[in-house]
């Protein structure tokens, strides 16, 4: 009889444990971005920075779901479209239903398309697509869909708002566009011109040029054009060594303005620029971290350089995505149904890391959130990069850039 | 008018690089006739060697022991590697080379990163040496002009008038003669390649602040030399000097100057049409001088191969 008992006590033990495990499941993320090839550095920050905030902002506050873990899994896509598509499938067939990608517009138009064929021909086991850094107006306008998340502010309400900051000073007159000779340098020059027209008409755009990507050898003879033009401001879209080899050039010629840049930072380029950069670099991004917004922010990125000090937090915006992710599968009580999981992102407001704001525009799944302009400085830094002497301090925050942006999106609902 | 002048200076200082690339380059060709593919990798390691000796000793230990290095590995690899494929032919020759430009770019990402190292020019020559017009001219890039010219006034004396200069003159056009004389053929080649080498240390230790300091940079460059030494011509100095130049000037002129197609065809006479999108030659009406300037000298490469095969100064086919 005593046994039986422990026999079945046994047993039931066995069952309940059998069954925990079963409860706990892990939420699997894909992260589909270069992790091999020139442009891996972008990628393998990115995937640190999804690991850290899984691991910090959800696994060690108990996870989602009463016990659900997050789970980064790293696809390397090898910067090509086509591989891209290749790894995503792995991804689904793995029962993955969360993919995120950042790098590059092309690859994100590639993406969206594939999910959402795929979600039209297996409404069993749908995909949800968190855009987290590619800024391709297009993907929340003619090309959006219900599945498609954007966390990033895309580059016409970047533009928006550094615009909006330029028009304020009284000296500027002159500015000089110049950028990398493809699809996102070209948005990014006609996006510059047609807001300074209509914020600043007596501004005059005394350059609009692009140069060929990745094959300009010496940025002088740029760099002397600009000067000569007696440009008082330079806005540009470039990233990689285009940014540097430009930024240094035009510096080095005498040019004594600021330099408005998407993408000169971290990454080595901070350390780059260094003392030549101070007072001239300029960057429109989200999440400033100079000053810390609260003493969560600062010890989430001590946190960070502590676990990761090859990286910086070059993107704020991953955590937001991740926090945002695991508000909506609690809110929806499911992670395997994403039409649930998308509903509850879709409007959803939320209150940042990095102070501020959060929403996702319903009608075409674009965040929107503070847009921070900051500058290139050694003083006032609390949080270094490129384990340098130097970072990016805020000078100027619009808050809710892009709220009454218009939108051409229509989305199909499920 | 001013603007000019600035770029008859930007112009140099790139031409006068080229030429400390493509004056060994054309040396090591002519002499061994293999396509050295790793040669613009040799000016990559110079500017990353003179790096990381700046970091610990500064900027000028670095531009005299990082070409040395550069020289000797290159010396070492004409030994032991080179030497050894070259009794198979000249293609196991190119792909040994360019195997090696393959590994050189693997292993400087493997140490360096794949990221663009802080190698800044000294602090004494950070300043504007004077400006014309507007812009200013930086004293580096009067030290770059500085070092290139000493260094073809070296090469110039050494190959013109010393006894080594002669026996290698003599090699480049008649080893096997100049081997029965005597003279260490393989030696000489083995040191010709290593002063080649070095000449491309060097002008990676001194461009490598000015243009950057990347794992792409070997890249960037490495086409452009070899235009360089066949419209200069294969094995002459001159050469090499009035081609780099030539492609110095045309590169800066070209991208400093915003002249469009469109300017151009309206002033011959065409008309410009009214619905350009649907053009079916808007991309040539939409063109500019600063997009067509990269491609300019691969288009005097094919001209003067078309009308002088030798090159400008050469004396040899190509």
């Amino acid at each position: 009889m005593i046994k039986k008992t422990k026999l079945g006590m046994a047993t039931a033990l066995a069952v309940s444990l059998g069954a925990s495990v079963a409860f706990a499941d892990t939420v699997k993320i894909a992260f589909v971005d270069p992790l091999s090839g020139p442009f891996s550095p972008t990628g393998t920050n990115g995937y640190a920075e999804f690991q850290y905030a899984a691991e910090k902002l959800v696994n060690e506050q108990g996870g989602v779901l009463g016990g659900d873990m997050f789970e980064i899994v790293g696809f390397d896509n090898k910067m090509s479209p086509k591989e891209s598509l290749i790894q995503v499938q792995v991804a689904i067939d793995q029962g993955i239903r969360y993919i995120a990608q950042g790098n590059s517009s092309g690859i994100a138009h590639a993406i969206t398309d594939a999910v959402n064929k795929h979600n039209r021909r297996n409404p069993d086991d749908r995909v949800l697509f968190l855009n987290y850094a590619a800024v391709d107006p297009a993907l929340t306008n003619d090309a959006c869909n219900f599945w498609h998340f954007r966390f990033d502010a895309n580059a016409d309400i970047k533009m928006d708002a550094l615009t909006d900051v330029m028009a304020k000073d009284e000296n500027l007159k002159k500015v000089y566009v110049i950028g990398q000779d493809y699809s996102f340098g070209k948005s990014v020059a006609a996006a510059a011109v047609s807001n300074l027209e209509a914020k600043r008409p007596d501004v005059e755009i005394v350059g609009n040029e692009l140069h060929p990507i990745g094959k300009v050898k010496d940025f002088t003879p740029y760099a002397r054009k600009i000067v000569s033009s007696g440009a008082d401001a330079v806005i540009t879209g470039n990233w990689g060594a285009d940014m540097v080899g430009l930024g240094k050039a035009i510096i080095d010629a005498g040019f004594d303005g600021p330099i408005y840049t998407y993408y000169a930072a971290s990454n080595g380029i901070t350390r780059t620029f260094g003392e030549q950069g101070t007072g001239h670099i300029y960057l429109v991004s989200e999440g400033a971290v100079n000053p810390p917004a609260s003493d969560r922010t600062a010890a989430y990125v001590e946190g960070f350089e502590a676990k990761y000090p090859d990286h910086d937090i070059t993107q704020p915006r991953i955590a937001n995505t991740i926090e945002m992710l695991a508000k909506a599968i609690n809110e929806a009580g499911t992670a395997t149904d994403v039409v649930k999981v998308a509903q509850a992102l879709e409007g959803m407001e939320h209150d940042s890391i990095w102070g501020g704001k959060l929403y996702m525009r319903p009608d075409d799944h674009q965040i929107i959130q503070n847009v921070d302009i900051q500058e290139h400085t050694s003083e006032g830094i609390q949080f270094f990069m490129d384990a340098s002497d130097w970072g990016m301090k805020l000078v100027s925050e619009v808050e809710m850039a892009g709220m009454d942006s218009p939108t051409t999106c229509k989305m199909k609902r499920p | 008018m001013e603007l000019v002048l600035v770029i008859l200076i930007d112009g140099l200082v790139y031409g006068l690089l080229l030429f400390m690339l493509s004056s060994g380059l054309t040396l090591i060709f002519s002499m061994m006739g293999v396509l050295n593919f790793a040669h613009a990798s040799f000016y990559m390691l110079g500017a990353y060697f003179a790096y990381q000796i700046s970091r610990y000793m500064g900027f000028w230990p670095g531009l005299i022991l990082a070409p040395i290095i550069v020289g000797v590995a290159g010396a070492a690899i004409e030994r032991f590697g080179l030497r050894k494929v070259h009794q198979y032919g000249h293609v196991p020759e190119l792909i040994f080379t360019f195997g090696l430009a393959l590994l050189i770019e693997e292993i400087v990402q493997f140490f360096w990163g794949k990221n663009q190292v802080p190698y800044d020019a000294p602090e004494v020559l950070q300043f504007a040496l004077f400006s014309i017009g507007t812009n200013e001219i930086q004293a580096y890039k009067v030290f770059m002009i500085a070092i290139s010219v000493l260094i073809f006034l070296c090469l110039l004396y050494v190959l013109t008038k010393t006894r080594v200069g002669m026996i290698i003159q003599a090699a480049l056009s008649y080893p096997r003669t100049v081997e029965a004389l005597g003279h260490n053929v393989p030696f000489i080649f083995m040191g010709v390649f290593g002063v080649g080498t070095a000449l491309a240390g060097l002008a990676g230790v001194i461009a490598g602040p000015q243009l950057g300091t990347f794992p792409g940079m070997a890249f960037l460059l490495g086409s452009i030399v070899f235009v360089t030494i066949v419209i200069g011509g294969l094995g002459s100095l001159w050469g090499a000097l009035v081609a780099s130049l030539l492609i110095g000037w045309m590169t800066t002129f070209a991208a400093s100057y915003n002249v469009a197609m469109a300017d151009i065809l309206m002033a011959v006479g065409f008309e410009m049409p009214e619905e350009m999108s649907e053009h079916a030659l808007r991309d040539i009406w939409t063109l500019t001088l600063p997009q067509i300037g990269p491609i300019l000298p691969y288009l005097l490469m094919v001209v003067i191969l078309v009308f002088r095969p030798y090159g400008l100064f050469g004396k040899r086919d190509a």
